[in-house]
């Protein structure tokens, strides 16, 4: 894992106590609300329906568990004894107080944490594989690079007052498990005919009101050029980018206003100058920044562990956990875990102190101390050896944390909706927890097999619905919540947007609309066809009968 | 309204002619960009220096084949959300080579001093008094940048490799 070294502390203790002078000229009453409002979102703080929100930025989703343990202390000190992991990779806490947030967050500096750009029009959190360092079909580990756009993208004196908020994912590996399609600038990495590593450069996806799969603006760019073409990139968004309407402000609408070959001109020519103006890294630092992303002292080890094999025959339990909650690992002998943050009836992405502090020491004994958060809202014990699975998940099930139900039905992203956010039109997670109610068990969610439901509480689709192969979208009809179905969204390296099957839904009816969906699905699929295979085969219409039949 | 310039409260020299008003015969004047390019002939034959003063959508290459004959360029902040004016500074120093006064003005506020100082601004006119107070707290608040940028300071990769001091 990357480390500080004097600079990069110095710089969040610095913004810590820039920050407190900020909130004690906010509570003196010397800056308005209007004003403080870009300072504190610049930091992450949201002011909500109920109270202030802090938003933690767990860059590229990779934690230690030391400071698995700060987030859990911070639960207990500053909040109601939990937080709520993000679609972002990020983690939310929804009840600080905002005279004690400069305290907490000098907690965070001390585990070399923060909450800069996590909000507001700049560069937000960069986001990455959660799989990174671990997956088998990996080129290079992309925090490597997500790190560099950390730190690059830090109090960028430029680029600070952007047309609106600006979202970086890097993927290393072929399968887009990062969703870079739907983000302002997709990387992936690729390497060109002369085996040469790169970064496919995609720019202008992303969801909301406008929802848009990203656009190749570069096929291939040497990787040593990634900030300067970030930089150029940037540039022509920040002059260029519409500042007349909000709602029009995503480099989205750039891109697909001008066109993307116009756009790409731009880039390209604005790249030639910046080349040459110091931007790129020399490769010292690439290779200092590379070596805190060292695999860890992996065993030698057999690809299959006798005794992992022998659990799984003498307990369906753990064989049910392990077939959806196991994906492979590149060392043979390891296996990556997910830990759902999806429990039958629970809110997605809610952790407890207990269980945090918990997941911490499970990863000390288990993970060389490393955890990762997915950007599904799970959390992610990237390195465990397969001999310790039946230990480990033992102690999970004790936590709460081992539901097996990874990529299947119950496993759904929502955002906080109405139950929490000001910009909310409607719930969204008592919708995820009807549904996983309705789903429990595990035997038929594991036959339904692959289906990503993601529901989102307002068009701003924090809970990614356009990506969903089931999306959900709660709206407001005359004070009633309603929700709009679309159907066949992919967040995968297949990225598509869903289409809307028909008029919405009244809240008491979404859960058995989602049940014939599934019930269609389940009667027309061939093959072992997966949720997306079959709709994309037979297309919307069977769907649309069964859900309408009756109307 | 308090002016800064260098890192000190100074006094104006440079008057701004809106472009309903007359240019008088003498003293320093900071005209719109649609002015210079009606009367620019006559503002150079007064033999006086000249500013000419941006708005946010007026960007670096409108103006860069005329900074020989300029001494300022006012940069307008309409709201401070509105960031081009920083691409702007920073490629007039950086690209076109403009070594005369950039001036901020607008929206200028304090938390932002130190992102305008960084993209080239030298002068800032200031709407409260209270924040021109705070110049050099602003300027010092954060020590540390990841950016080279068009002023002094170090990056930090270049502190960290080539042993360079901060400014």
């Amino acid at each position: 894992m990357y480390r500080y070294d004097e600079f990069d502390r110095t710089l969040v203790e610095e913004r810590v106590a820039q920050f407190r002078d900020q909130v004690s000229r906010r509570l003196s009453g010397e800056l308005s609300e209007d004003e403080f409002k870009p300072l504190r979102l610049m930091n992450g703080v949201y002011l909500q329906l109920h109270a202030y929100m802090l938003r933690v930025a767990i860059p590229y989703g990779t934690l230690s568990s030391r400071q698995m343990r700060r987030l859990a202390h911070v639960a207990r000190r500053y909040d109601r004894g939990y937080g709520h992991f993000t679609t972002r990779q990020n983690i939310q806490y929804n009840w600080p107080s905002l005279a004690e947030l400069p305290d907490l967050l000098m907690d965070l500096a001390d585990v070399e944490m923060h909450a800069i750009q996590t909000s507001g029009n700049c560069i937000r959190n960069v986001t990455a594989d959660h799989f990174a360092g671990a997956a088998a079909d990996e080129i290079e580990d992309p925090r490597i690079y997500a790190e560099i756009v950390r730190q690059w993208s830090s109090l960028h004196p430029e680029f600070s007052f952007l047309p609106r908020k600006f979202k970086i994912a890097v993927t290393g590996a072929p399968s887009d498990r990062a969703a870079i399609a739907v983000h302002d600038i997709g990387l992936r990495m690729v390497r060109n005919d002369a085996g040469e590593i790169g970064f496919e450069v995609m720019v202008g996806g992303g969801q909301g009101r406008t929802p848009m799969i990203a656009k190749t603006v570069r096929a291939f760019l040497p990787k040593q050029y990634l900030l300067s073409y970030l930089e150029a990139i940037l540039r022509v968004y920040n002059q260029f980018g519409r500042r007349d309407n909000m709602f029009k402000a995503r480099i989205k609408i750039l891109v697909h206003e001008i066109g993307i070959e116009k756009f790409s001109g731009l880039v390209e020519e604005e790249w030639e100058q910046v080349r040459d103006e110091l931007v790129d890294l020399p490769p010292g630092e690439l290779e200092r920044i590379r070596a805190y992303f060292r695999p860890p002292p992996f065993d030698p080890l057999p690809d299959v562990d006798q005794g992992f094999e022998a659990a799984k025959t003498a307990t369906p339990a753990f064989a049910a956990w392990a077939r959806s909650n196991l994906f492979p690992h590149r060392q043979p002998g390891y296996a990556i875990v997910n830990l759902s943050l999806k429990p039958v009836g629970g809110v997605p992405g809610d952790v407890s102190a207990e269980q945090m502090d918990a997941i911490a020491d499970l990863a000390d004994q288990y993970s060389f101390g490393e955890i990762r958060v997915t950007h599904e809202q799970n959390l992610i014990l990237p390195h465990v050896r397969q001999e310790d699975l039946f230990a480990l998940w033992q102690a999970l099930e004790a936590q709460g944390l081992a539901t097996a139900n990874i990529g299947l039905v119950s496993d759904i992203i929502a955002c906080p909706g109405m139950d929490y956010c000001a910009l909310a039109t409607a719930r969204s997670i008592p919708v995820a927890q009807r549904i996983s109610t309705r789903f429990a068990e595990t035997e038929r969610a594991h036959d339904i097999g692959d289906l990503k439901i993601k529901i989102s509480g307002c068009i701003n689709s924090c809970g990614h619905h356009h990506v969903g192969h089931i999306g959900i979208l709660g709206v407001d009809k005359k004070g009633e919540e309603f929700y709009q179905i679309t159907l066949g969204g992919d967040a995968s390296e297949h990225a598509a947007i869903g289409g809307l099957i028909g008029p919405a839904f009244a809240s008491d009816e979404v859960v058995d609309a989602v049940e014939t969906i599934v019930e269609t699905y389940l009667a027309n699929r061939i093959n072992g066809e997966h949720f997306l295979d079959t709709y994309r085969r037979v297309g919307p219409s069977p769907f649309k009968e069964k859900l309408y039949a009756a109307h | 309204m308090p002016l800064i310039k260098n890192g000190h409260v100074t006094t104006d020299p440079w008057i701004t002619i809106p472009d309903d008003m007359p240019v008088p015969a003498n003293g320093q004047v900071i005209v719109s960009l649609e002015r210079w390019r009606a009367d620019g002939a006559e503002l150079k034959a007064r033999g006086e220096p000249v500013g000419v003063r941006l708005s946010s959508s007026q960007l670096a290459p409108e103006i860069a084949n005329d900074l020989s004959h300029l001494a300022l360029i006012a940069i307008e902040f309409p709201s401070f959300r509105d960031g081009r004016a920083y691409s702007t500074a920073r490629l007039l120093r950086q690209r076109y080579g403009f070594r005369g006064e950039l001036r901020a003005v607008g929206n200028v506020l304090r938390d932002q001093f130190m992102f305008m100082h960084r993209c080239g601004f030298d002068a800032f006119e200031i709407n409260k008094s209270d924040d021109a107070a705070a110049w050099h707290k602003a300027m010092c608040e954060i020590s540390v940048w990841y950016q080279t940028a068009v002023d002094v300071r170090a990056s930090v990769v270049r502190r960290r490799h080539y042993g360079v001091a901060a400014e």
